[in-house]
Protein backbone atom coordinates (compact mmCIF):
# COMPACT_ATOMS: atom_id res chain seq x y z
CA UNK A 1 0.00 0.00 0.00
CA UNK A 2 1.24 3.45 -0.78
CA UNK A 3 1.88 5.69 2.15
CA UNK A 4 -0.09 8.79 1.39
CA UNK A 5 1.64 12.06 2.05
CA UNK A 6 -1.57 14.02 2.39
CA UNK A 7 -3.79 13.50 5.39
CA UNK A 8 -7.22 14.94 5.95
CA UNK A 9 -7.65 16.88 9.16
CA UNK A 10 -10.64 18.48 10.82
CA UNK A 11 -9.52 21.65 12.59
CA UNK A 12 -11.83 23.44 14.99
CA UNK A 13 -10.92 26.86 16.30
CA UNK A 14 -12.24 30.19 17.47
CA UNK A 15 -11.10 33.62 18.56
CA UNK A 16 -10.07 33.94 22.15
CA UNK A 17 -12.89 35.09 24.44
CA UNK A 18 -12.71 38.82 25.29
CA UNK A 19 -14.68 41.05 27.65
CA UNK A 20 -16.95 42.16 24.81
CA UNK A 21 -17.47 38.68 23.38
CA UNK A 22 -17.65 35.90 25.90
CA UNK A 23 -18.52 33.08 23.52
CA UNK A 24 -16.97 33.71 20.13
CA UNK A 25 -18.23 31.67 17.19
CA UNK A 26 -16.49 28.35 16.68
CA UNK A 27 -15.34 27.50 13.18
CA UNK A 28 -14.53 24.11 11.76
CA UNK A 29 -12.51 23.37 8.63
CA UNK A 30 -11.53 20.24 6.82
CA UNK A 31 -8.05 20.50 5.40
CA UNK A 32 -5.51 18.40 3.61
CA UNK A 33 -1.90 18.60 4.55
CA UNK A 34 1.07 16.45 5.28
CA UNK A 35 1.01 16.78 9.06
CA UNK A 36 -0.93 18.32 11.91
CA UNK A 37 1.34 21.28 12.41
CA UNK A 38 0.93 22.38 8.83
CA UNK A 39 -2.79 21.77 9.00
CA UNK A 40 -3.16 24.09 11.97
CA UNK A 41 -1.15 26.73 10.19
CA UNK A 42 -3.31 26.46 7.09
CA UNK A 43 -6.42 26.74 9.25
CA UNK A 44 -5.30 30.15 10.45
CA UNK A 45 -4.39 31.14 6.88
CA UNK A 46 -7.94 30.52 5.73
CA UNK A 47 -9.60 31.86 8.83
CA UNK A 48 -7.70 35.12 8.58
CA UNK A 49 -9.07 35.61 5.09
CA UNK A 50 -12.63 35.03 6.23
CA UNK A 51 -12.85 36.49 9.73
CA UNK A 52 -11.01 39.10 11.77
CA UNK A 53 -8.98 36.59 13.78
CA UNK A 54 -5.34 35.58 13.82
CA UNK A 55 -3.39 32.84 15.51
CA UNK A 56 -2.24 35.29 18.16
CA UNK A 57 -5.79 36.11 19.22
CA UNK A 58 -7.34 32.75 18.58
CA UNK A 59 -7.15 29.22 19.80
CA UNK A 60 -7.43 25.80 18.21
CA UNK A 61 -9.95 23.71 20.05
CA UNK A 62 -9.47 20.39 18.31
CA UNK A 63 -7.61 18.81 15.48
CA UNK A 64 -8.50 15.30 14.41
CA UNK A 65 -7.40 13.22 11.51
CA UNK A 66 -10.17 11.94 9.30
CA UNK A 67 -9.63 8.47 7.92
CA UNK A 68 -11.20 6.84 4.92
CA UNK A 69 -14.22 4.79 5.86
CA UNK A 70 -13.84 2.09 3.22
CA UNK A 71 -10.45 2.04 1.53
CA UNK A 72 -11.26 -1.12 -0.42
CA UNK A 73 -13.92 0.53 -2.55
CA UNK A 74 -13.08 2.56 -5.66
CA UNK A 75 -14.74 5.95 -5.90
CA UNK A 76 -14.81 8.79 -8.37
CA UNK A 77 -13.73 11.94 -6.58
CA UNK A 78 -14.49 15.40 -7.89
CA UNK A 79 -12.25 18.15 -6.57
CA UNK A 80 -13.03 21.83 -6.98
CA UNK A 81 -9.98 23.97 -6.53
CA UNK A 82 -8.76 27.53 -6.80
CA UNK A 83 -5.17 27.96 -7.87
CA UNK A 84 -2.78 30.74 -8.57
CA UNK A 85 -1.11 30.67 -11.94
CA UNK A 86 1.53 33.04 -13.22
CA UNK A 87 -1.17 35.38 -14.47
CA UNK A 88 -3.88 35.22 -11.83
CA UNK A 89 -6.29 33.05 -9.92
CA UNK A 90 -8.42 30.42 -11.61
CA UNK A 91 -11.01 27.89 -10.56
CA UNK A 92 -10.86 24.34 -11.69
CA UNK A 93 -12.77 21.11 -11.40
CA UNK A 94 -10.91 17.83 -11.65
CA UNK A 95 -11.99 14.24 -11.36
CA UNK A 96 -9.97 11.33 -10.05
CA UNK A 97 -10.59 7.66 -9.52
CA UNK A 98 -9.08 6.28 -6.35
CA UNK A 99 -9.86 4.16 -3.35
CA UNK A 100 -9.37 6.93 -0.80
CA UNK A 101 -9.97 10.66 -0.77
CA UNK A 102 -6.44 11.30 0.45
CA UNK A 103 -5.14 9.40 -2.54
CA UNK A 104 -7.27 11.47 -4.88
CA UNK A 105 -6.05 14.70 -3.27
CA UNK A 106 -2.47 13.57 -3.66
CA UNK A 107 -3.15 12.76 -7.32
CA UNK A 108 -4.60 16.21 -7.71
CA UNK A 109 -1.54 17.95 -6.29
CA UNK A 110 0.72 15.84 -8.48
CA UNK A 111 -1.33 16.56 -11.58
CA UNK A 112 -1.51 20.29 -10.95
CA UNK A 113 2.24 20.39 -10.45
CA UNK A 114 2.92 18.47 -13.63
CA UNK A 115 0.27 19.81 -15.99
CA UNK A 116 0.12 23.43 -14.84
CA UNK A 117 3.36 23.90 -12.87
CA UNK A 118 1.33 24.95 -9.83
CA UNK A 119 3.00 24.18 -6.52
CA UNK A 120 1.02 23.05 -3.53
CA UNK A 121 1.05 26.33 -1.56
CA UNK A 122 -0.72 27.99 -4.47
CA UNK A 123 -3.63 25.52 -4.48
CA UNK A 124 -6.72 25.93 -2.35
CA UNK A 125 -9.20 23.07 -2.25
CA UNK A 126 -12.69 24.51 -2.33
CA UNK A 127 -14.67 21.33 -2.20
CA UNK A 128 -14.35 17.61 -2.65
CA UNK A 129 -17.10 15.14 -3.27
CA UNK A 130 -17.62 11.51 -4.15
CA UNK A 131 -19.32 11.52 -7.50
CA UNK A 132 -21.59 8.69 -8.62
CA UNK A 133 -20.63 7.28 -11.99
CA UNK A 134 -23.55 8.88 -13.84
CA UNK A 135 -22.51 12.41 -12.97
CA UNK A 136 -18.85 12.22 -13.90
CA UNK A 137 -17.88 14.78 -16.44
CA UNK A 138 -14.42 13.78 -17.55
CA UNK A 139 -13.95 11.17 -20.25
CA UNK A 140 -10.79 9.88 -18.66
CA UNK A 141 -12.68 8.75 -15.56
CA UNK A 142 -15.78 7.67 -17.47
CA UNK A 143 -13.79 5.23 -19.58
CA UNK A 144 -13.26 3.06 -16.49
CA UNK A 145 -16.97 2.85 -15.72
CA UNK A 146 -17.27 -0.49 -17.39
CA UNK A 147 -17.99 -3.62 -15.44
CA UNK A 148 -16.52 -5.76 -18.22
CA UNK A 149 -13.40 -3.70 -18.60
CA UNK A 150 -10.68 -5.46 -20.50
CA UNK A 151 -7.40 -4.22 -21.89
CA UNK A 152 -3.99 -5.72 -22.51
CA UNK A 153 -0.82 -4.52 -20.87
CA UNK A 154 1.21 -3.52 -23.85
CA UNK A 155 4.79 -3.36 -22.56
CA UNK A 156 6.14 -5.47 -19.78
CA UNK A 157 8.69 -3.62 -17.73
CA UNK A 158 11.45 -6.08 -16.90
CA UNK A 159 12.96 -5.34 -13.54
CA UNK A 160 14.58 -7.41 -10.79
CA UNK A 161 12.27 -8.21 -7.90
CA UNK A 162 14.53 -6.57 -5.38
CA UNK A 163 16.94 -3.70 -5.84
CA UNK A 164 19.71 -5.95 -4.55
CA UNK A 165 19.55 -8.02 -7.73
CA UNK A 166 19.98 -4.99 -9.95
CA UNK A 167 23.04 -5.16 -12.21
CA UNK A 168 24.38 -2.72 -14.77
CA UNK A 169 24.90 -5.32 -17.49
CA UNK A 170 22.63 -8.19 -18.45
CA UNK A 171 23.51 -11.28 -20.44
CA UNK A 172 20.55 -11.10 -22.82
CA UNK A 173 18.07 -8.57 -24.15
CA UNK A 174 14.81 -8.45 -22.25
CA UNK A 175 11.55 -9.88 -23.55
CA UNK A 176 9.04 -7.06 -23.40
CA UNK A 177 5.98 -9.02 -24.51
CA UNK A 178 3.52 -9.50 -21.74
CA UNK B 1 -3.28 -9.27 -32.94
CA UNK B 2 -1.38 -11.19 -30.36
CA UNK B 3 -2.46 -10.17 -26.90
CA UNK B 4 -3.82 -13.16 -25.07
CA UNK B 5 -3.66 -12.02 -21.46
CA UNK B 6 -5.89 -9.08 -20.68
CA UNK B 7 -6.34 -7.06 -17.56
CA UNK B 8 -9.92 -7.89 -16.68
CA UNK B 9 -11.98 -8.55 -13.62
CA UNK B 10 -11.11 -12.04 -12.49
CA UNK B 11 -7.67 -12.23 -14.06
CA UNK B 12 -5.16 -13.97 -11.82
CA UNK B 13 -1.81 -12.25 -11.57
CA UNK B 14 1.50 -12.80 -9.86
CA UNK B 15 3.05 -10.01 -7.83
CA UNK B 16 6.59 -9.53 -9.11
CA UNK B 17 7.91 -6.69 -6.96
CA UNK B 18 7.55 -5.48 -3.44
CA UNK B 19 6.55 -6.82 -0.11
CA UNK B 20 4.07 -9.42 -1.42
CA UNK B 21 6.45 -10.78 -4.02
CA UNK B 22 5.46 -14.18 -5.39
CA UNK B 23 1.82 -14.09 -4.34
CA UNK B 24 -1.05 -14.99 -6.62
CA UNK B 25 -3.75 -12.36 -6.57
CA UNK B 26 -6.99 -11.75 -8.43
CA UNK B 27 -7.74 -8.46 -10.16
CA UNK B 28 -11.00 -7.46 -8.61
CA UNK B 29 -11.48 -4.00 -10.10
CA UNK B 30 -9.58 -1.45 -12.13
CA UNK B 31 -8.89 1.93 -10.54
CA UNK B 32 -7.45 3.63 -13.57
CA UNK B 33 -4.95 3.11 -16.32
CA UNK B 34 -2.13 2.18 -14.01
CA UNK B 35 -3.65 0.63 -10.93
CA UNK B 36 -5.89 -2.26 -10.07
CA UNK B 37 -7.75 -3.26 -6.97
CA UNK B 38 -6.33 -6.63 -6.12
CA UNK B 39 -7.36 -9.32 -3.67
CA UNK B 40 -6.21 -12.70 -2.41
CA UNK B 41 -7.64 -14.97 0.26
CA UNK B 42 -4.88 -14.17 2.72
CA UNK B 43 -4.45 -10.45 2.25
CA UNK B 44 -6.38 -7.23 2.66
CA UNK B 45 -7.85 -5.91 -0.55
CA UNK B 46 -5.52 -3.19 -1.79
CA UNK B 47 -4.52 -1.32 -4.90
CA UNK B 48 -1.43 -2.26 -6.85
CA UNK B 49 0.27 -0.74 -9.83
CA UNK B 50 0.21 -2.91 -12.94
CA UNK B 51 3.96 -2.58 -13.05
CA UNK B 52 4.10 -4.83 -10.03
CA UNK B 53 1.89 -7.50 -11.56
CA UNK B 54 2.52 -10.17 -14.15
CA UNK B 55 -0.67 -11.52 -15.69
CA UNK B 56 -1.18 -15.26 -15.88
CA UNK B 57 -3.37 -17.34 -18.15
CA UNK B 58 -5.82 -18.13 -15.38
CA UNK B 59 -9.10 -16.25 -15.19
CA UNK B 60 -11.95 -16.79 -12.80
CA UNK B 61 -15.56 -15.79 -13.14
CA UNK B 62 -16.47 -13.03 -10.70
CA UNK B 63 -18.47 -9.84 -10.68
CA UNK B 64 -16.87 -6.49 -10.20
CA UNK B 65 -15.52 -6.12 -6.64
CA UNK B 66 -17.06 -9.23 -5.09
CA UNK B 67 -17.31 -9.89 -1.40
CA UNK B 68 -14.34 -11.71 0.09
CA UNK B 69 -16.45 -14.80 0.74
CA UNK B 70 -17.66 -14.93 -2.88
CA UNK B 71 -14.13 -14.40 -4.12
CA UNK B 72 -12.81 -17.33 -2.11
CA UNK B 73 -15.69 -19.50 -3.33
CA UNK B 74 -15.02 -18.59 -6.95
CA UNK B 75 -11.33 -19.30 -6.52
CA UNK B 76 -12.08 -22.71 -5.06
CA UNK B 77 -14.59 -23.49 -7.79
CA UNK B 78 -12.20 -22.77 -10.63
CA UNK B 79 -9.33 -24.35 -8.69
CA UNK B 80 -6.88 -21.54 -9.18
CA UNK B 81 -4.30 -23.15 -6.92
CA UNK B 82 -4.48 -26.49 -8.71
CA UNK B 83 -4.28 -24.94 -12.17
CA UNK B 84 -1.34 -22.82 -11.09
CA UNK B 85 0.63 -25.64 -9.56
CA UNK B 86 0.09 -27.87 -12.59
CA UNK B 87 1.06 -25.18 -15.07
CA UNK B 88 4.68 -25.17 -16.18
CA UNK B 89 5.23 -21.66 -14.78
CA UNK B 90 3.83 -22.65 -11.39
CA UNK B 91 5.86 -25.83 -11.29
CA UNK B 92 9.05 -23.92 -12.07
CA UNK B 93 8.42 -21.60 -9.14
CA UNK B 94 7.82 -24.53 -6.80
CA UNK B 95 11.09 -26.14 -7.88
CA UNK B 96 12.93 -22.83 -7.41
CA UNK B 97 11.56 -22.53 -3.91
CA UNK B 98 12.51 -26.09 -3.09
CA UNK B 99 16.04 -25.57 -4.33
CA UNK B 100 16.42 -22.42 -2.28
CA UNK B 101 15.34 -24.19 0.87
CA UNK B 102 17.72 -27.17 0.62
CA UNK B 103 20.21 -27.71 3.38
CA UNK B 104 23.71 -29.04 2.85
CA UNK B 105 22.73 -32.69 3.29
CA UNK B 106 19.93 -32.28 0.73
CA UNK B 107 22.34 -30.75 -1.73
CA UNK B 108 24.67 -33.69 -1.20
CA UNK B 109 21.82 -36.06 -1.95
CA UNK B 110 20.96 -34.09 -5.09
CA UNK B 111 24.57 -34.34 -6.23
CA UNK B 112 24.56 -38.12 -5.81
CA UNK B 113 21.26 -38.40 -7.63
CA UNK B 114 22.57 -36.31 -10.54
CA UNK B 115 25.70 -38.46 -10.81
CA UNK B 116 23.57 -41.60 -10.81
CA UNK B 117 21.24 -40.21 -13.49
CA UNK B 118 24.23 -39.14 -15.60
CA UNK B 119 25.78 -42.58 -15.37
CA UNK B 120 22.54 -44.32 -16.40
CA UNK B 121 22.20 -42.01 -19.41
CA UNK B 122 25.77 -42.71 -20.47
CA UNK B 123 25.29 -46.45 -20.13
CA UNK B 124 22.25 -46.34 -22.41
CA UNK B 125 24.10 -44.13 -24.86
CA UNK B 126 27.04 -46.58 -24.92
CA UNK B 127 24.64 -49.45 -25.62
CA UNK B 128 23.00 -47.56 -28.50
CA UNK B 129 26.37 -46.63 -29.95
CA UNK B 130 27.48 -50.24 -29.84
CA UNK B 131 24.30 -51.35 -31.63
CA UNK B 132 24.64 -48.79 -34.37
CA UNK B 133 28.39 -49.39 -34.82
Amino acid sequence: MVAYRYHQYQVVGRALPTESDDHPKIYRMKLWNTNEVRAKSKFWYFLRKLKKVKKSNGQILAINEIFEKNPTKINNYGIWLRYQSRTGYHNMYKEFRDTTLNGAVEQMYSEMASRHRVRSPCIQIIKTATIPAKLCKRESTKQFHNSKIKFPLVFKKVRPPTRKLKTTYKASRPNLFV
Amino acid sequence: MGFKRYVEIGRVALINYGKDYGKLVVIVDVVDQNRALVDAPDMVRSQLNFKRLTLTDIKIDINRAPRKKNLIEAMEKSDVKGKWESSSWGRKLIVQKKRASLNDFDRFKVMLAKIKRGSLVRQELAKLKKESA
